[in-house]
């Protein structure tokens, strides 16, 4: 059985798979659909939506079209979602590796460092990062992988530990496979489960950060996000509704469509699961 | 008593018992009848999904969710257990049911006092109060052996041994005087000579107390050792029932006959003659301490492992290391395949002296001992193919990949799964058939000492049989090394040339097969063939 026929196996999955390819072609197709600036001004604020042609999403504050901002935003919100998730991944996935296949000294030293970054605040870290190297996308992304990633480091640490004295990996070592390739080939695809698991709510909460940053008026100035979006239209919620639920509904969606994902691909990777079904 | 032993307690009438959908058949148990009488302990027997156990958990009304009777009944003191409510099946189990489970690590609470367990069982059922429950914990810990009792009652669970732990277990269940007592597997867990003390604190608490016992086991030796009658059991159906030494002398079902014919045999082994060439393994003084690491205020604990431990294996020897729990033997098998680094003492192999080597020296000279693995399903990577984890050896030793499956496909083919296993994943194979590929994996790269550690123990006594004849048959083809640990001695008579009998770290006698089992010269040698169970028992001469 092919790859995606296992995972298509998933129902859920498909769903995900398919919400999260519209988010995707919402943000290639937004330069198409809404070829002006989504922070262009181009008609009355508060305009509710569906009350005029164009407009379906209406207008904010400022009297921008929510549509355009919406599908604009897509882009950076997912990029930035993803991305930062990705380079938590490679920082937390090796150091937690190392810390827990080796432990003692190398384990102390590893978890002392991650822990110098748990002990500072999420939030606070990451502004102070953000302002240290200018609001830009980049700097965005950098901060918040770097906020994110000692409980990748954690969890795959516990997860080492618990399955590096398991008998196929003493089998391993005594077939005189290296450390490096027990590591890789006999441990790792054995703690994907709950690392998929992690990333996709990691995806989320980076998209949540990106918005509180965006808030601070620590966003990229020059792209529209649906963090930016939430943030400006947080003090009119009760006149205008609607500028923060429609980026609030495509955050939801964009999680939980990455969440089902990591579900199928989880069922897919797995030998016995993908079987019995 | 003896005028009531013919009342019966407890009585199964044409029980069928079905499985939820997609699992492996419909019925866990099929027409299934016997009965249970006062003073009497009925032994049923099984391998692995006979559904020995699932009678015995309609009885307690604990059967699993989505299993349920579907047909006859189950009568207890005049009424039918199945239409019981939970609410009037809790009331009776205890008070007038109770139950021994294997493992009693977890039947007991760890974070709470041995005596405030015992004294909930009352509590539960509301009666006695607070201070007439300890007083009759403390006499039920008296009548189940426990030695220092009035410590006992104040200790928690894990700072008792496994045979202690049991004892209070089944102090809990006698704890309300109940008319049956089901015992699930109560021995399992447990070592030889432990296992003997708490068969015969069963025994002799049924006739004090003229208890009707249920008594499950795979363990045709516990049956020998203390049934009255005996019900055999194979997929779900009764195969063979009757008066136990019936049973177990004369027994009328195929099955049954090779259920008896697997157990390792009783009978001396046949002299081998010894092998007098020029040692493969020479250990010499291998020393090893466990130490767990002190905390601020506690001083660290020392283990001695392995004291002094000097032994020989000569090439195509096959040699048994024999010893309870905490004996060293486990130790002494991975120090030898290096997964443990001995403290000090030499470990010659061929004459290169394997103790001390570390890192890529190490790992070069690997493929020269390799071991096969206790438990089948923790020892083979879930997410690896069958044909890779055999071949992974070879090739991380430098063989090209497709030359190493085609390898893996032929051993698979000698340890009799065919070559078309190499693509499947471990999960698809039974208990059995998964040491058979351990035992390919270890073949894999020639070794010229292979450690078996407690590598049947884990099956089925059938499969346990098969599996020994295919160890022994490669032995003789292969002409193999074998370094072979167990806790049964029974098992170790059959495939073993010596015997090493191992007591807290140290070797306390060995010789050949023959002579441990004939003349054995040390005590705690004689103890440990006199726990074995079933050893005077009228089995039916094994084939």
């Amino acid at each position: 059985m092919s790859f995606f026929a296992r995972f298509a196996q998933n129902r859920g999955a498909l769903v995900g798979l398919i919400i999260l390819l519209m988010i995707i072609a919402m943000a290639i197709l937004a330069p198409l659909l809404f070829p002006e600036s989504p922070w262009r001004m181009v008609q009355r604020p508060f305009l509710p939506p569906m009350s005029q042609d164009g407009f379906p999403l209406g207008t904010d504050t400022m009297g921008r079209n929510v549509a355009a901002g919406l599908m604009h935003g897509a882009w950076v919100s997912l990029l930035i979602g993803l991305v930062s998730t990705s380079v938590a991944l490679l920082i937390g996935v090796p150091l937690g590796a190392i810390a827990g296949y080796y432990g003692g000294l190398i384990d102390d030293i590893l978890m002392r460092f991650t822990e110098f970054f748990q002990t500072i605040p999420n939030f606070a870290l990451a502004i102070v990062l953000v302002a240290i190297m200018q609001p830009s996308v980049t700097s965005i992304v950098l901060a918040i992988a770097l906020v994110s990633w000692p409980p990748v480091a954690r969890l795959v640490r516990a997860e080492f530990m618990s399955l590096r004295h398991r008998e196929y990996v003493e089998a391993a070592r005594l077939v005189g496979q290296t450390n490096s390739t027990i590591i890789l080939r006999q441990i790792l695809p054995n703690t994907l489960s709950p690392i998929i698991v992690l990333a996709s709510l990691m995806v989320a909460t980076a998209i949540l950060l990106e918005s509180s940053l965006s808030f601070l008026g620590l966003g990229d100035p020059n792209v529209m996000s649906w963090g930016y979006m939430i943030g400006a239209a947080r003090t009119v919620i009760r006149q205008a509704w609607w500028l923060s639920f429609f980026p609030g509904v495509a955050i939801l969606l964009t999680v939980l469509a990455l969440n089902l994902v990591g579900e199928g691909l989880d069922d897919a990777l797995n030998p016995k699961l993908s079987r019995e079904r | 008593m003896s005028d009531t032993a013919t009342e019966t307690v407890l009585s199964i009438r044409q029980l069928s018992v079905a499985l939820p959908k997609g699992a492996d058949r419909a019925l866990a148990v099929e027409d299934v009848s016997y009965d249970v009488k006062r003073g009497e302990i009925m032994c049923v027997v099984g391998e692995s999904g006979s559904g020995k156990s699932m009678a015995a958990n309609t009885v307690m009304g604990l059967l699993p969710k989505g299993v349920r009777p579907v047909q006859g009944e189950v009568i207890f003191e005049g009424q039918n257990l199945i239409t019981l409510t939970e609410k009037q099946h809790r009331a009776l189990r205890g008070l007038k049911i109770g139950m021994i489970f294997q493992e009693p690590m977890t039947a007991l609470n760890p974070l709470m006092r041995v005596g405030a367990q015992i004294a909930e069982v009352f509590e539960a059922h509301g009666k006695l109060t607070p201070k007439q429950r300890q007083a009759r914990a403390l006499e039920l810990l008296i009548e189940v052996g426990i030695p220092q009792p009035e410590k006992a009652i104040r200790a928690y669970p894990f700072e008792l041994s496994g045979g202690q732990r049991q004892r209070v277990v089944i102090a809990m269940a006698l704890a309300l005087e109940p008319v049956l007592l089901i015992a699930d597997e109560p021995t399992t867990a447990l070592d030889v000579t432990t296992q003997a003390q708490i068969l015969e604190l069963i025994r002799d608490l049924q006739r004090r107390r003229g208890m009707a016992v249920m008594f499950i086991t795979h363990d045709f030796g516990v049956v020998a050792e203390i049934a009255n009658r005996v019900c055999v059991m194979r997929h779900g159906q009764i195969v063979e029932i009757g008066e136990a030494s019936e049973v177990l002398g004369n027994p009328q079902n195929e099955y049954t006959q090779a259920l008896i014919a697997a157990i390792p045999s009783n009978a001396v082994p046949p002299h081998r003659e010894a092998n007098t060439t020029a040692p493969l393994l020479d250990i010499k003084r291998l020393n090893k301490v466990f130490r767990s690491r002190g905390g601020w205020f506690k001083a660290s604990r020392e283990v001695r492992a392995l004291d002094d431990v000097s032994l020989t294996l000569a090439r195509g020897e096959t040699v048994g290391i024999v010893g309870e729990s905490g004996s060293g033997k486990s130790t002494l098998g991975r120090c030898v395949v290096r997964l443990e680094h001995p403290d000090d003492g030499e470990l010659l192999l061929d004459g290169v002296n394997l103790s001390q080597l570390k890192g890529d020296a190490l790992r070069r000279e690997r493929h020269r001992v390799q071991m096969i693995f206790q438990d089948p399903y923790a020892s083979l990577n879930p997410r690896t193919r069958v044909g890779m984890a055999i071949a992974q050896g070879p090739i991380a030793n430098g063989t090209p990949k497709a030359q190493a499956l085609k390898q893996a496909g032929e051993l698979l083919d000698m340890v009799g799964l065919g070559a078309s296993a190499v693509e499947r994943y471990p999960h698809e194979f039974s208990g059995g058939q998964r040491q058979r590929i351990g035992i390919a994996r270890a073949l894999a790269l020639n070794p010229e000492l292979i450690v078996a550690d407690e590598a049947v123990s884990a099956l089925d006594v059938s499969i346990q049989a098969q599996v020994l004849e295919l160890l022994e048959e490669l032995k003789q083809r292969l002409s193999l090394s074998l370094l072979f640990i167990t806790h049964d001695l029974r098992v170790a008579a059959q495939i073993c040339d010596r015997i090493v009998v191992m007591q807290h770290g140290r070797i306390v006698e060995q010789g050949s097969a023959e002579q441990i089992f004939l003349h054995p010269r040390e005590a705690y040698t004689r103890s440990l063939l006199e726990a074995i169970p079933g050893r005077d028992a009228p089995v039916a001469a094994t084939a």
